[in-house]
């Protein structure tokens, strides 16, 4: 009686109300939604790869930043990816380089290692506070990546005024010490410029642009004076 | 209960027309604000005020300062508030550099070039280069004066920096608060026309010190009698600048403090410049007395007289 009054009223479902799943069929399959996108995957599994892989990652991209600086084109990947490897082993390298020149006396010698490290980072920090006061619209250690980055033809300055200095030190060894400083200086602003000018508004172009080249002047001279004991 | 009629639209007639209707109505009028303060002034302080717009170079100070008011409202704890303080182009600062080169006479630095729009810019970024051209200039003219001698070895020198740095930046910012609050003090006694913002002094003493920058530089040339004669010309012309920009904002004061006022500030100014030519210029004329004496004794003057 129940069934005829069931059947009667759900009259769409009629055919339905006498199919059945024995309980002794087991219920098989998976019930998955599939994802778009396999980046949860990819990431954990760099917990994996051994340690050479890492390093050769990050040891890539500074090397890559290191061949943008040298042959430099507008483009954003040193600023996309910033990292501040290479501006330190830069640094460390150029403050390195630069001891061994002290004199008779301790204090009219050259520049200590902390004082050397303190100029770069120091003056890379005031010049862009410099220029987001100014209203650039760089991010912070963007621009930081790219004012250490560019060190680079300094560093490479120094180490052929090392190598001169070690044949002679006489006049025409600091000719050449003296050209090819100027010519090392003169790329690493522009570099520097080429990277960092586009963000800032036309009309103060040449207010960012010259702290820039104050701070690679000064850098140029501290190579420039270094006498060897 | 309002008819239809009541609550319709109605144009209202003429003030005097409406008066005219209803004698004992009150009334309310407004007047122009800024005509009231110039009435109470009396005919003897005209005269003064005419001078006063010409030294500060344009008729509507008033105004500018009304908006300088309102542009500086982020809070100091934000980054926008810091911002305001570098809201300069470029040939804006070019412009202040060049006027604190060449004073004209009768216009005022602050009026004619800041106008209410101090930056930061122009002081620390002069200070700086500043202090470096003294620092390599310095080392640049040892090394020329003491070139030929056996006993001498090049050092750069490079402690000399860090001493630069702290001189010329104490100048640039310890004198404008000492001047700025001795100002605020002497307005509290006497009323005063003129008065300057501490960043507005601190304005221009940094653009002041530009003059400074080529001296410097030119200072490598081992005579004495042109590095005095850089000495004097720089003096000069940015003292002048400086004493254009405060004598308006003492001239009011006491004759004999506004006078010792203006000779504090040139000879401060005086100081700065003679001291860094005494500490980091080694006197020219040392090579006279080198070639008499034997090399052990030329080591021992050279160490002596540095």
């Amino acid at each position: 009686m129940a069934e005829a009054e069931e059947s009667r009223a759900g009259g769409v479902f009629a055919g339905l109300s006498d199919v059945s799943i024995s309980e002794d069929i087991p219920v098989e399959g998976e019930i998955t939604v599939p994802v778009g996108s396999h980046s949860p995957d990819e990431d954990y599994s760099t917990l994996d790869e051994p340690v050479k892989d890492t390093i050769m990652r990050d040891l890539k991209a500074v090397g890559k930043k290191f061949v943008h600086v040298m042959y430099p084109k507008k483009s954003s990947a040193l600023l996309r990816d910033w990292d501040l490897w290479g501006p330190l082993v830069l640094c460390v390298s150029l403050a390195l380089m630069l001891q061994g020149g002290s004199a008779d006396s301790k204090e009219d010698g050259g520049p200590q290692f902390a004082e050397v490290f303190v100029i770069i980072w120091f003056g890379a920090v005031v010049i862009t506070l410099n220029s987001k006061l100014l209203g650039g619209t760089i991010s912070f250690f963007q621009s930081l990546c790219v004012l250490g980055y560019c060190v680079l033809p300094l560093t490479v300055a120094m180490l052929v005024c090392r190598l001169v200095l070690l044949a002679s030190s006489g006049t025409v060894s600091f000719i050449v010490r003296l050209v090819v400083v100027m010519a090392m200086f003169g790329w690493s602003t522009l570099a520097s410029t080429a990277f960092l000018a586009d963000s800032q508004p036309p009309n103060r172009k040449a207010l960012v642009v010259y702290p820039i080249f104050l701070f690679y002047f000064i850098i140029s001279w501290m190579i420039l004076t270094f006498t060897p004991q | 209960m309002a008819t239809v009629d009541d609550l319709k639209f109605q144009e209202f007639d003429d003030a005097a027309n409406l008066l005219a209707g209803n004698p004992d109505a009150t009334t309310i009028s407004i007047d122009e604000p800024s005509e009231n303060p110039k009435n109470q002034y009396g005919l003897l302080q005209d005269s003064r005020r005419e001078e006063d717009d010409e030294l500060l170079g344009t008729d509507d100070s008033d105004k500018t300062e009304l908006l300088a008011g309102q542009k500086k409202s982020a809070p100091f704890w934000t980054f926008e508030y810091y911002q305001t303080f570098f809201d300069v182009d470029t040939y804006q600062v070019l412009d202040r550099i060049k006027g604190s080169v060449f004073p004209i006479p009768g216009k005022n630095f602050v009026r004619l070039y800041i106008r209410s729009n101090p930056d930061l810019y122009g002081p620390f970024w002069i200070c700086a280069t500043l202090v470096f051209a003294i620092a390599i200039s310095g080392n640049l003219s040892n090394f020329f004066i003491h070139l030929g001698k056996p006993a001498y070895r090049y050092v750069p020198e490079f402690r000399k920096v860090s001493i630069a740095a702290t001189a010329i930046y104490a100048y640039a910012w310890l004198v404008p608060l000492a001047l700025w609050g001795f100002l605020m003090w002497r307005n509290s006694k006497v009323m005063n026309i003129v008065s300057y913002s501490f960043l507005e002094i601190v304005c221009v003493y940094g653009y002041s010190l530009f003059i400074y920058i080529p001296t410097a530089i030119l200072w490598i040339i081992p005579q004495k009698a042109v590095r005095w004669i850089l000495v004097m010309v720089s003096l000069c012309l940015s003292g002048s600048v400086l004493v254009m920009t405060f004598w308006p904002a003492v001239r009011d004061d006491n004759r004999r403090i506004a006078l010792a006022t203006m000779v504090t500030v040139v000879l401060l100014h005086a100081l700065l410049a003679i001291g860094c030519l005494a500490y980091f210029f080694d006197a020219p004329d040392l090579h006279v007395l080198i070639p008499t004496a034997a090399a052990p004794n030329g080591t021992i003057v050279a160490t002596k007289t540095q």
